[in-house]
């Protein structure tokens, strides 16, 4: 895994006394509130609903087990004993004090760590595959070459004050597990003949108008990203729109002008910025790639972890649910649920993040990843030590089986604690778990991606659930509309808007009718519901959804 | 009257010769013919958000512009090294800003050229 070079200490170091400077002038009246705003973001600080909330970066999603345990700390010493996983693979914390946040920064960094561009119109932190480095099917780790733009856009000096956030997300398999098409750039790591490259997508996002990304290079050869990347964000820097926020993303600009003239004003842009590139980037990024080297797996018989299966059931539905297959034949990926029926989804308390970072020192070559859908993985662990590992999440409340199905629900914070939400989130994603394993429906229905969203933002992917839900305010009083067939994955879609919305006590249960109309629809328990809305259309599930309408229209 | 921030702290306006202003909004096509000029050109920031200026700035100088460049209006002390890095020379701020963020809280950013990932990823 990554460790800082003297060169990111120094930068992670002086930055750090940057923003402690900051506040003391915010303080001392050198910067107005307005003026503060923009550089706070850009160091993860957000004013929220009930205080400020710090959003720390997990970079590509990738943690260390010391790193895990600085977050426990910083969580006890200066939050509230939690913290929050987000689906851009951050976590944030709640409740810390403003003047306590350079200590905490620096805290961060004593351990590799940091919250730049956490926020503000900038390059975000990059996001990537969480299964990056295990996964049986990838062409390459997507990692080295994320760290590589995480060096690049950090603090980049002409993309600071961008129209509007900017996201990339990165992954190195065809199977697209870190939602490219819904982002601005999204990179996939190809193989043509004997050479790697990046296929590159433009203009995907969510928000109020949910969009698909469009390739705007098929076949990107591997030394070209970063003056490419560069000539992108420098045509949309130019470009976007600034006079209404909700036009200023990339996808709007790539919509409004055409691929086509956007694809030319980039290979313009990128004819011009490619010869400043010396090739320098690409020999650090083959340093990068040389500390990603694999840990030295052990080589155990997973004869044990076969004949624990046979005879242990919850072990059996627990790894049904949370293995995935490792590119070694005898070890496993496995998935941590913070999705408990009834919890808040993403929550971590400081113990349980202990005990994950015990799991990874014991088992995991001490590393850790955090997923978009706000789970932690622990990517290598060898067969023959799965039955103590799930012995431990036992003992630890962390071995919920549900992963992948209704429960494992992606929810923006929503209204508990989010300034811009419009209805809370968080209850119907805990109503939604409880209810369903309440009536022992879940594993019936099986694989299901439920995603919420508390506002139009669309923080909580609802635009790509199989099933989304919104929840917006309409005259003071929450209202819930429901979208069907949406999809992150590399068959992306975005949902169709069933029909018109519900009351917060009419969401569950319509939610029921519906997948009870699914389990009655579907040709077998092979045909997921995704699917079935796939073979059968909208229709049977609308009807679902407005019995009313569909009886008088009969 | 602006002041005029440099790497060495705050001066008076010391240019006489012609200037030629642009607005952030430029078409980046005019940028090439520009860049032959010898004078001073001033790119204006109306506000501290809009960043357009720096992009403006870094074409001129891969366009050659050897003249000297100026970032002028609602520039934050926060934001000289993004200026520097970016090809401007110096940066024209109003009397109120001046004050209100005096010469000492843009000298500690003087170091512009430390710590800059772009640059050292470029070669």
């Amino acid at each position: 895994m990554y460790n800082y070079s003297d060169f990111d200490e120094a930068f992670v170091r002086a930055r750090v006394a940057q923003f402690r400077g900051q506040v003391e002038r915010r303080l001392d009246g050198s910067l107005s509130e307005e003026e503060f705003r923009p550089l706070r973001l850009m160091n993860g600080l957000y004013l929220q609903l009930h205080a400020y909330m710090l959003r720390v970066a997990i970079p590509y999603g990738t943690l260390r087990s010391d790193q895990m345990r600085q977050l426990a700390m910083i969580a006890d010493r200066w939050d509230k004993g939690y913290g929050h996983f987000t689906t851009r693979q951050n976590i944030q914390f709640n409740w810390p004090k403003l003047t306590d946040v350079p200590d905490i920064l620096g805290a961060l960094a004593d351990v590799q760590m940091h919250a730049i561009q956490t926020s503000g119109n900038c390059i975000r932190n990059v996001t990537a595959d969480h299964f990056a480095g295990a996964a049986a099917d990838e062409v390459a780790d997507p990692r080295p070459v994320a760290e590589l733009i995480r060096q690049w856009s950090t603090d980049h000096a002409e993309f600071q004050f961008l129209p509007r956030k900017f996201k990339i997300a990165i992954t190195g398999a065809a199977a697209d597990r870190a939602v490219i098409r819904a982002h601005d750039i999204g990179l996939q790591i190809v193989r043509e003949g004997d050479q790697i490259g990046y296929r590159v997508l433009v203009g995907g996002g969510l928000g109020r108008t949910p969009l698909i990304g469009q390739v705007i290079r098929a076949f990107l050869p591997k030394a070209d990203l970063l003056p490419y990347l560069e000539a992108i964000v420098a045509t949309y820097n130019l470009l976007g729109r600034r006079d209404n926020k909700y036009k200023a993303r990339i996808k709007i600009t790539v919509f409004e002008n055409g691929i086509e003239a956007f694809r030319a004003a980039t290979e313009a842009e990128f004819a011009r910025i490619r010869p400043e590139f010396t090739g320098v980037d690409q020999d650090i990024l083959a340093g990068i790639e040389a500390q990603f080297a694999p840990p030295a797996f052990r080589n155990t018989d997973p004869a044990p972890f076969a004949a624990a299966l046979a005879v242990d059931p919850l072990l059996r539905a627990w790894a049904e649910r949370s293995l995935a297959p490792h590119k070694r034949d005898n070890h496993a990926i496995v998935t941590v649920s913070l999705k408990a029926h009834g919890a808040t989804p993403g929550d971590a308390t400081s113990d349980q993040m202990r005990v994950l970072a015990d799991l990874a020192d014991r088992y995991g070559y001490g590393e850790l990843r955090i997923s978009h859908e706000q789970n932690v993985i622990l990517p290598h662990v060898a067969k023959a030590d799965l039955p103590n590992v799930h012995a431990e999440l036992l003992r630890a409340g962390l071995a919920t089986a549900n992963v992948g199905l209704l429960s494992d629900i992606i929810a923006c914070p929503g209204m508990d604690y989010c300034a811009l939400a419009t209805a809370r989130s968080i209850p119907v994603a805990q109503g939604l778990a409880t209810h369903f394993k309440a009536i022992g429906l879940e594993d019936e229905i099986g694989k299901l991606k439920i995603k919420i969203s508390g506002c139009i933002n669309a923080c909580g992917h609802h635009h790509v659930g199989h099933i989304g839900i919104l929840g917006l305010d309409r005259a003071g009083v929450e209202n819930y509309q429901i979208t069907l067939g949406g999809d992150g994955s590399e068959q992306a879609a975005i949902g169709e808007r069933a029909g018109p919305g519900f009351a917060y006590d009419e969401v569950i249960p319509a939610i029921e009718r519906l997948l009870r109309a699914y389990l009655a629809l579907r040709q077998s328990r092979g045909e997921s519901f995704i699917d079935a809305y796939r073979r059968l259309g909208p229709a049977p599930f609308k009807a679902a959804l407005y019995p009313q309408e569909a009886r008088d229209a009969a | 009257m602006s002041v005029i921030v440099r790497d060495d702290g705050f001066h008076p306006e010391d240019w006489d010769g012609p200037i030629t202003d642009l607005a952030p909004d430029t078409d980046p096509a005019a940028l090439p013919a520009l860049a032959d000029g010898t004078g001073l050109i001033r790119i204006a920031f109306p506000a501290f958000s809009d960043g357009r200026g720096f992009t403006l700035a870094r074409r001129l100088r891969a366009a050659g512009f050897a003249g000297r460049l100026r970032a002028a209006g609602h520039v934050l002390a926060d934001q000289y090294a993004m200026a520097r890095r970016s090809g401007f020379d110096e940066v024209e701020i109003p009397a109120d800003l001046a004050a209100r963020q005096p010469a000492d809280q843009w000298q500690a950013r003087a170091d512009w050229g430390r710590h800059d990932y772009r640059a050292r990823l470029k070669g």
